[in-house]
């Protein structure tokens, strides 16, 4: 599978990653590239194999749902570029 | 007494309960000499007031008579740990100034059983590479180089800056990760003792995350001895990680016995990979003759769906990381870009990400979102998560076949140079790690083991695969190949 400029533009965005346009050609060769090499998947035989979902077979553990943490909003903020009034701020999202 | 930081684990142990050598006194010494490493670039911060405390709190316990095998030792901790209140950056930019509020549960368990944090080490940015050569804060430098040659040598990757600490005697041992061979190939280039344990062995929580079915973190040392002590500090069961595994946690310094008689060791001949460098596959079978020496009997196995570990990993490693690495948006920790007056939300969380991540992170995540993506998660991701069972499923029939454990090469080279895989694809790079990530699909532990030196003095190392949860019977036969190989060769100081 090779993926055009178009495809690196669309996965750039999904990834949200800014790039600027005259880097989109090389990105969708390296892509492609890294690609090509996963395409050697492809020679396996998976018929009736069921992907892996646990490397280990274990069955997730159930907890009692409770708050067990929390009640320091300054501790959580601490790190952020922006916060004011105790929220995260962001630039505006609605019009 | 300037030899205190090339003391082993076990070494200290004895010498300070003996009380022949103080915790505050070995803990300068390895500040002093982690001071003067710069040109290593091992460490990406000091922590010295916290190990300074802590140094006066193990040397309390101590002469209470109350310390655990741990007290007292400098350990170096991966930039990818958070340490409450110390920079956590996973080498990235994008988390520049980031000082979590929190402890990592592993160190957590470390500084419970009196060990001390000399500073975050050096290591690829996001755990993404085998060089350190994408770390925000620039490469770790080897303390090897070759005979005669002072061109400077990658540790390997990602936990590079930890190998280069241990392996030049600034700290006692240092915490690694290891997601597809990122504690075991560093190891084998420092020529010293790396161990990735079973999945779930350690407590994952505060761990900064890249793939997070495959992460694990683990012990590197100087001795299999001393990784077996840093281990079971290190092991054992977390509530906050629903992975970590509730089974206890045994002895695995008294499992260390060296006597082979009766064990089983499988030699896979997939892992006889095309243009393998001739010492390599030398020092594999003399790592058999060690063995069988010792009482082994060497049996050849098959393990078919070898060949597809790399491709496969490289599908899930970066369709994880994709996922976890969709935390840094700017907003909540970390780096913000500047935007214009007109640009909204879509921008900054774009233009955030594009500024903060490495070519090589932002590569990887544009991978995992391709592979994600509507359309081609069959044909990617589903199709490497069958092959991922398939490669699991080789190791378990090995193992009901009676084989106790599995020996194979480290790592398919020694040491390259810093700069010598720059025009490389990235492919080629990705090869690092073909003898070490069918472990981490697996879920299973591997142990790398400094064997010998290569023609122009560089170390290599040999890899024992465990049995799920027989770390101890894996660290036994890393023994033995220790105490056969005697290696003790040490890098020159230059730096």
């Amino acid at each position: 599978m090779s993926i055009d400029k178009e495809t690196a533009r669309r996965v750039a965005h999904l990834a949200r990653i800014e790039v600027a346009e005259a880097e989109l050609a090389p990105l969708a060769t390296e892509l492609s590239g890294i690609l090509g090499f996963m395409e050697e998947l492809n020679e396996v035989d998976v018929e009736g194999v069921e992907p892996m979902t646990s490397v280990t077979p274990m069955k997730l553990p159930w907890r009692a749902d409770e708050v067990t943490d929390g009640g320091y909003p300054d501790k959580v903020l601490e790190n952020a570029p922006d916060a004011r009034a105790g929220f995260f701020t962001v630039p505006k999202v609605v019009e | 007494m300037s030899g205190l930081p090339s003391l082993t684990i076990a070494e200290a142990r004895r010498a300070l309960r003996a009380g022949e050598i103080g915790a505050i006194e070995l803990t300068e010494a390895c500040l002093a000499a982690a001071e003067a490493s710069a040109p290593l670039n091992a460490f990406s911060a000091l922590t010295a007031d916290k190990a300074r405390y802590q140094a006066t709190l193990a040397a309390a316990r101590l002469k209470e008579g109350d310390a655990p095998d741990l007290c007292g030792i400098p350990l170096g901790i991966k930039d990818l740990f958070c340490v409450e209140d110390e920079p956590a950056r996973a080498a990235s930019r994008i988390l520049e100034g980031f000082r979590p509020p929190y402890e990592s549960t592993v160190t957590r368990k470390l500084w419970e059983a009196g060990a001390i944090c000399l500073g975050k080490l050096n290591m690829d940015e996001f755990a993404m590479g085998s060089s350190t050569e994408s770390s925000a804060y620039g490469p770790a430098i080897s303390p090897w180089r070759r005979q005669g040659d002072p061109a400077p040598l990658t540790p390997g990757g990602s936990s590079g800056g930890s190998a280069a600490a241990v392996a030049a005697d600034l700290c006692l041992g240092a915490t690694g990760t290891d997601t597809g061979g990122s504690i075991r190939q560093p190891a084998a280039f420092a020529g010293i003792v790396g161990v990735k344990p079973t999945y779930g062995r350690c407590s994952r929580w505060g761990i900064i995350a890249f793939a997070s079915s495959l992460d694990q973190a683990g012990p590197m040392t100087r001795t299999v001895r001393d990784a077996a002590i840093m281990l079971r500090a290190m092991a054992g069961h977390d509530p906050k990680d629903s992975t970590s595994s509730p089974a206890p946690v045994p002895d695995f310094e008294a499992a260390l016995v060296g006597d082979m008689r009766g064990k089983r060791i499988g030699i896979p001949k997939e892992y006889r990979v095309a243009g393998m460098p001739a010492e390599i596959e030398a020092l594999w079978h003399q790592g058999a003759d060690w063995l069988r020496a010792a009482g082994a009997e060497i049996v050849e196995i098959s393990l078919p769906h070898t060949r597809y570990a790399l491709p496969a990993y490289y599908v899930i490693a970066p369709a994880e990381a994709s996922s976890n690495l969709a935390r840094y948006d700017g907003v909540r920790y970390g780096h913000r870009a500047k935007i214009g007056a007109n640009e909204g939300i879509t921008a900054m969380y774009e233009r955030t990400r594009a500024e903060g991540f490495g070519p090589e992170v932002r590569r990887r995540v544009m991978i995992g979102t391709y592979v994600l993506s509507a359309g081609y998660y069959d044909a990617y991701y589903l199709r490497a998560q069958k092959v991922r069972t398939l490669i699991r499923r080789d190791f378990e029939t090995a193992f009901a076949e009676g084989i106790d454990a599995i020996l194979t090469p480290a790592t398919p080279s020694a040491a390259f140079g810093i700069g010598e895989m720059a025009d490389a694809d990235p492919v080629q790079m990705y090869l690092n790690d073909v003898f070490t990530v069918t472990v981490n699909l697996a879920g299973l532990p591997g142990a790398a083991v400094p064997a010998g030196l290569d023609g122009r003095g560089l170390p290599l190392g040999l890899q024992v695969i465990g049995r799920p949860w027989d770390e101890a019977g894996m660290l036994d036969v890393a023994f033995a190949l220790e105490r056969a190989s005697g290696f003790a060769a040490k890098p020159e100081k230059w730096w």
